[in-house]
């Protein structure tokens, strides 16, 4: 029976099929991170169990570290607990993590394809829902709560049930400026933010091929944000590249054995899918969010829509609700909002090519005199090294960006970086909820080289414009 | 996990879509590590008129009065009932942890989103599934009725009404028998051993380098 990239993954992972419609689910990769893991290792230790397989789980501290001068430590008592706590937790079970000071210290999603600790068909989670970001190289992967961090620690298993599939196929020739970020919102427009519940999303077609592999790990990453918990691309020539050579990747011979697996890695072509949706890319442009949700967006010729626009009486209270918290009246022109701080960075976008996009912008430009605050925050402390290689840092610093050390930083604000109640924000993260950012804070999503043409001008404008 | 059978009490509607983790439990709150006290801040930006912290004396802080949980009708609720795609967005299973922790048992909705779904469960929190027009009933009941209580029976499936109207939920029998007895899963994965120890094996014949 032709099969789907998902039902390939799913069924070389089963250990047991449980037969109550659940199985036992056999994880390769586990990241861990400081917020979503004390609770679980406490759990371990009360029970008087060890993790299962320490070489199976790769931990850094990312959400509540600081992007400023990390020789004076972390100030915040509470925050600096729960990094030491990882550290603690991490000697004591013999797991490796990268901390502050290691070169290889990020963001979890960052970190782990760009050490090859992701590789096509392997099962990965992390508790954090941003995880479906690794299923970008052909991998099952998504988000866990700290219940199931302990599962994975102590079993190297989940308890599971399948998904239903769906395809999003992509097609056509992607315009210029439209990248990864604005196609997945562009799909979460269409199908809204719960359009994916219950679904395993395979993004396929033309536009996605032709995205680069950091370009698909921004797409999956906010697949959570259509609601599906994993959101994948099939193996292509581009996947196997980009794999190649990185220090958890296999070599020598194993290398080619792992290839001509990889390669299968991709749905039947006469595989059925619960669900099927179709988009044309041609019709694409530059997207902003406007509400408190990502599905509150459009593009960057749109305005802000009328509440009366939505017919169902819920979604119009929503509208309404989002339109009072951002402090935006019907019809505005989104090139009409105007800005208080931009964030460049998160597991969305901090990648080397979103600060090469970004920097393109910038370079020779000044940020806009009503910006209080643009900063770029690089995923890790290797896209930072590189970063500085090609000179980008120095291009944002000239055009008054500031450029800061590796973490989730503003796009949670659980570190000093956040925005004050009723300050906007154009930011290449991937969630607008209300006091994501900071309480009170109100958040417009973008991609990165958007992000950057808003620092300039001051208020939203077509990148492709400028 | 503390077990769950039945319920019976107040019902505390939150009357809006998509409401997310961070709204449920901000972020400020995940820096704990221990999974107990997050209930004074359950929906703390929503709750409180200032900016709260953790470590903060929760008692003196100034409460919005037109927040929902600080009526006094819903004061001591332990059913939640929400609308659409609640739960969306963080998986913090800080999120469960403090509707457990404000005491809230039960939370009906016509859906929620994967993550927190799955939480609710390992916690003993049941989340029921209602169509949207059972739904919209039970808000309509609730805005009429002072002191409006349900009784959920997990065994039976069934949630009662005030006039003693019955519904009828859908639960998966694995999750059911977890919650009705309070299992701890891992403990119940721990009796695989055997067929995890096979798998690992035969993998690493077929994917050696998952294992190097």
């Amino acid at each position: 029976m032709a099969k789907t990239l998902y039902d390939k993954l799913w069924e070389s992972h089963v250990v047991r099929d449980n037969g109550d419609g659940t199985c036992l689910l056999y994880i390769d990769r586990h990241l861990v991170h400081e917020v979503t893991s004390p609770q679980a290792f406490e759990g371990l230790r009360l029970a008087g169990r060890k993790p299962w397989r320490v070489d199976a789980n790769l931990a850094t501290p990312d959400h509540n570290v600081p992007t400023t001068d990390r020789a004076q430590g972390i100030s915040d008592p509470v925050a600096r607990l729960q990094v030491e706590t990882l550290e603690t937790n991490c000697r004591d079970f013999n797991i490796t993590e990268f901390t502050m000071d290691d070169i290889r210290q990020g963001i979890v999603h960052v970190i782990s394809p760009e050490q090859g600790a992701t590789l096509p068909g392997m099962t990965l989670v992390c508790g954090d829902s941003h995880t479906s970001t690794h299923g970008a190289l052909g991998a099952l992967a998504f988000g866990i709560g700290t219940s199931e961090v302990e599962h994975v620690l102590a079993t190297q298993c989940l308890v599971q049930k399948k998904s239903k599939s769906m395809l999003v196929k992509v097609e056509g020739e992607t315009p210029d400026a439209v990248t990864g970020k604005d196609i997945i919102l562009a799909i979460i427009e269409k199908i809204g933010t719960a359009g994916g519940t219950g679904y395993a999303i395979e993004f396929a077609g033309k536009a996605i091929r032709d995205l680069s592999i950091e370009g698909r790990m921004t797409l999956c990453n906010m697949a959570i944000e259509a609601g599906a918990r994993a959101g994948m691309v099939a193996v292509d020539d581009k996947t196997i590249e980009y794999v190649k050579g990185r220090p958890y990747a296999p070599s020598a011979a194993m290398w080619e054995q792992a290839v001509a697996d990889w390669k299968n890695l991709v749905s039947d072509s006469d595989a059925i899918f619960d669900k099927v949706i179709e988009l044309d890319v041609e019709q694409m442009q530059p997207m902003v969010t406007w509400g408190t949700s990502p599905e509150m967006v459009t593009s960057i010729s749109g305005s802000v829509p009328a509440v009366k626009s939505f017919t169902d009486t819920v979604k119009q209270e929503g509208v309404n609700a989002a339109l009072n918290y951002m402090g935006l009246e019907e019809n505005t022109a989104i090139s009409d909002i105007y800005l208080d701080k931009v964030f460049i960075g998160s597991c969305t976008n901090s990648r080397i090519e979103d600060l090469r996009a970004a920097a393109a912008v910038a370079k020779g430009r000044k940020v806009a005199a009503n910006i209080k605050l643009a900063m770029v925050v690089p995923g890790s402390g290797l896209v930072k090294q590189q970063a500085e290689r090609e000179g980008l840092d120095k291009i944002f610093i000239e055009a008054g960006f500031e450029w800061r050390e590796p973490g989730c930083s503003m796009c949670l604000a659980m570190n000093a970086d956040k925005l004050e109640a009723g300050e906007r924000c154009a930011s290449t993260s991937n969630r607008n909820f209300e006091g994501r950012q900071g309480q009170g804070g109100r958040t417009h999503l973008v991609s990165p080289a958007m992000a950057a043409a808003a620092a300039v001008k001051g208020h939203f404008v077509d990148v492709r414009k400028l | 996990m503390e077990k769950l059978n039945t319920v019976e009490g107040i019902v505390a509607p939150m009357d809006r879509p998509n409401v997310d983790t961070d709204a449920i439990i901000p972020k400020q709150f995940l820096k704990s590590i221990k999974r107990s006290g997050f209930g004074p801040n359950l929906f703390d930006e929503w709750r409180y008129l200032d900016h709260g912290e953790p470590g903060m004396d929760n008692s003196g802080r100034p409460l919005n009065p037109d927040f929902v949980l600080n009526q006094p009708r819903y004061a001591g609720a332990n059913i939640l009932i929400a609308r659409e795609n609640f739960g969306c967005g963080s998986s913090r299973e800080h999120a469960p942890w403090a509707l457990l922790d404000y005491g809230f048992r039960v939370v009906i909705a016509p859906s929620y989103a994967d993550i927190f779904f799955n939480n609710c469960f390992k916690n003993g929190i049941l989340p029921i599934v209602l169509s949207e027009n059972e739904v919209d009933s039970i808000f309509s009941e609730i805005a009429a009725t002072e002191g409006y209580q349900l009784k959920v029976d997990l065994s039976a499936q069934t949630i009662t009404k005030p006039g003693g109207d019955v519904l009828h939920f859908e639960v998966d029998e694995f999750r059911k028998h977890c919650l009705i007895n309070g299992l701890d899963d891992i403990g119940m994965t721990l009796e695989h051993i055997d067929d995890i120890k096979a798998y690992e094996q035969q993998r690493a014949k077929q994917a050696p380098w998952l294992f190097s």
